[in-house]
């Protein structure tokens, strides 16, 4: 293969990643007002489409159509270039995720369900997790807001705290796979189906709760939605954002919950692989045995954003002192000790 | 490819560094800050320490320049008084920096030459090895001492900002 098809199989890969992950953001966000509505017990999105399907749609036409309201008193190249970091650091995660098997290789190990095979690739994405950071916090500076500042500085001082315990719990994980590459970890836990995977068969479920505490503190999401917490701060850090730089922080929030999904994934539930194993055989087919894998992706993610919103709807906001408190003197040193358990049973076995 | 690289991102380095330099407002000296740090990154990549890249961006860029912009931010820090200096400053400083980047120059071409950089010599080229698997083979084997004393000196400065920071009357405990 040469640098020129390399090149254009991977200007192609990345436009259809980056368009298949847009529209399951805007989904996203509608399956968020439908299922809080159904929890709220009125229907949700309705009106537009078959059941309201058509609705993200005219969400983004009426964002982009919206005035665009930039107030006088902002440092202006921050306030510009803030959602640009947000939405940016949202759009590369998803660059290092494999999401279909590795069996279907095309000519000279291309990888055709994948954008890049990184040998540290969970580290990529803490990585960007953590440029992402800068993103809110300068929105909110940049504002020339209180509310827009405060709610920056909660957004920092929580995803720094979070930020270790997220870290830290996925080390049992790659522990075991002995790995930081994404598709030799799923590998790892590819052998009998549901039972390999490292939440049953790896005793990792410790970690996965870790994981799914600090990932909603990383996604300011409910129970931690406390930067964006609109009874004390109007809406936290995007308050002077209007129109499509609004769309932008939006879109990055729904796009870091994909994110976050997907690692959940592949770290805890053994990424594309089928969670019954060789009970149902491989099925003859190219085709389908390209397209079943990702299948089974999708299926995981979409049961962890479930969650997500499920949480979402059922559970009220920490206060500030009891998210600092859960992070650092439960969450933490729970951690700590997940990686010392479980290395002791990898050097007993 | 490598070299277009590098001359790009060396070059997005210096310019960081010297607009770090000629901020007033301490917001945009830390971005510049963070601008090298990831600089610094993509060079490490460059010379095949993937692991050292991304370690460099997650605890500098990603941590500790976190820490630097909300301490900014909090303490919301009004820009710098610019001052031109003394005579003898311009006078010293510039012939004393210019002599230093010329003995620095002259040393490491006498090293090396001009040509691109291995990568150490105490981490062996196996093909089959990962970057991480050499790296922590060299650190807990060749470098075990000098790593665990450095955990022990972290530990003593954690304790130090802790009893500094304490408070000093018994009854005025915090959160409870």
């Amino acid at each position: 293969m040469t640098i020129l098809q390399f090149f254009l199989w991977s200007l192609l890969k990345i436009i259809v990643v980056v368009v298949v992950f847009l529209l399951g953001v805007a989904y996203t966000v509608l399956l968020e007002r439908k299922l809080v509505g159904r929890i709220q017990n009125r229907w949700g999105p309705s009106r537009v489409g078959p059941f309201g399907l058509l609705q993200p749609l005219v969400d983004g036409a009426k964002s982009f159509l919206k005035e665009d309201i930039i107030p006088s008193a902002v440092n202006r190249p921050l306030y510009l270039f803030a959602p640009v970091i947000a939405l940016g650091c949202a759009l590369i995660s998803i660059g290092v995720v494999p999401f279909g098997s590795t069996a279907v290789n095309g000519p000279g190990g291309f990888h055709f369900f994948e954008i890049a095979d990184i040998n540290i690739g969970l580290l990529v994405i803490l990585g960007i997790t953590s440029i992402g950071v800068y993103g809110i916090a300068l929105a909110g500076w940049a504002s020339n807001n209180k509310y827009s500042l405060l709610g920056s500085l909660r957004a920092s001082a929580q995803l720094v705290s979070y930020e270790l315990a997220l870290g830290l719990s996925l080390v049992g994980v790659v522990l075991r796979a002995g790995s930081l590459n994404l598709r030799e970890i799923v590998e790892n836990q590819s052998k009998h189906g549901i039972l390999s995977w490292n939440l049953f068969g790896g005793f990792q479920f410790v970690a996965f709760f870790i994981y799914l505490m600090a990932a909603y503190a990383e996604t300011n999401r409910s129970p931690f939605d406390l930067p964006e917490a609109e009874s004390e701060l109007a809406a936290g850090y995007h308050t002077e954002y209007s129109s499509m730089k609004f769309a932008m922080f939006f879109m990055a929030e729904y796009g870091n919950m994909i994110n976050v999904g997907c690692v959940a994934t592949l770290l805890f539930l053994g990424g594309w692989t089928s969670p019954f194993g060789n009970l149902i055989p491989l099925p003859q087919s190219f085709i389908l045995q390209a397209l079943l894998p990702i299948f089974w992706f999708t299926l995981k993610v979409f049961s962890f954003l479930f969650l997500y919103v499920w949480v979402r709807g059922t559970l009220p906001r920490f206060r500030y002192d009891q998210l600092m408190n859960f992070g650092w003197c439960y969450l933490m040193p729970l951690a700590i000790l997940n990686i010392v358990a479980t290395s002791l049973w990898l050097a007993y076995k | 490819m490598h070299l277009i690289l590098f001359a790009l991102f060396a070059a997005l380095c210096l310019a960081g560094a010297v607009n770090l330099l000629f901020q007033t407002h301490p917001i945009n000296s830390a971005l510049s800050l963070i601008v090298v740090m990831t600089s610094l990154a993509v060079l490490y990549l460059l010379l095949g320490a993937e692991f050292l890249a991304a370690a460099q961006v997650i605890v500098y860029a990603g941590a500790i320049m976190v820490l630097f912009t909300f301490v900014v931010m909090l303490l919301n820090a009004g820009r710098e008084e610019r001052t031109l200096g003394s005579r003898a400053y311009w006078a010293v400083g510039f012939p004393a920096v210019a002599v230093l980047l010329a003995i620095l120059a002259t040393v490491v071409l006498h090293i090396q030459g001009l040509g691109s950089a291995a990568f150490g010599d105490s981490l062996s080229n196996q093909p089959g090895q990962t970057n991480l698997e050499q790296l922590s083979q060299v650190l807990f084997t060749n470098l075990l001492l000098p790593f665990e004393v450095t955990s022990v000196l972290i530990l003593v400065a954690i304790l130090g900002a802790v009893a500094l920071a304490r408070h000093t009357e018994p009854e005025r405990t915090v959160g409870k």
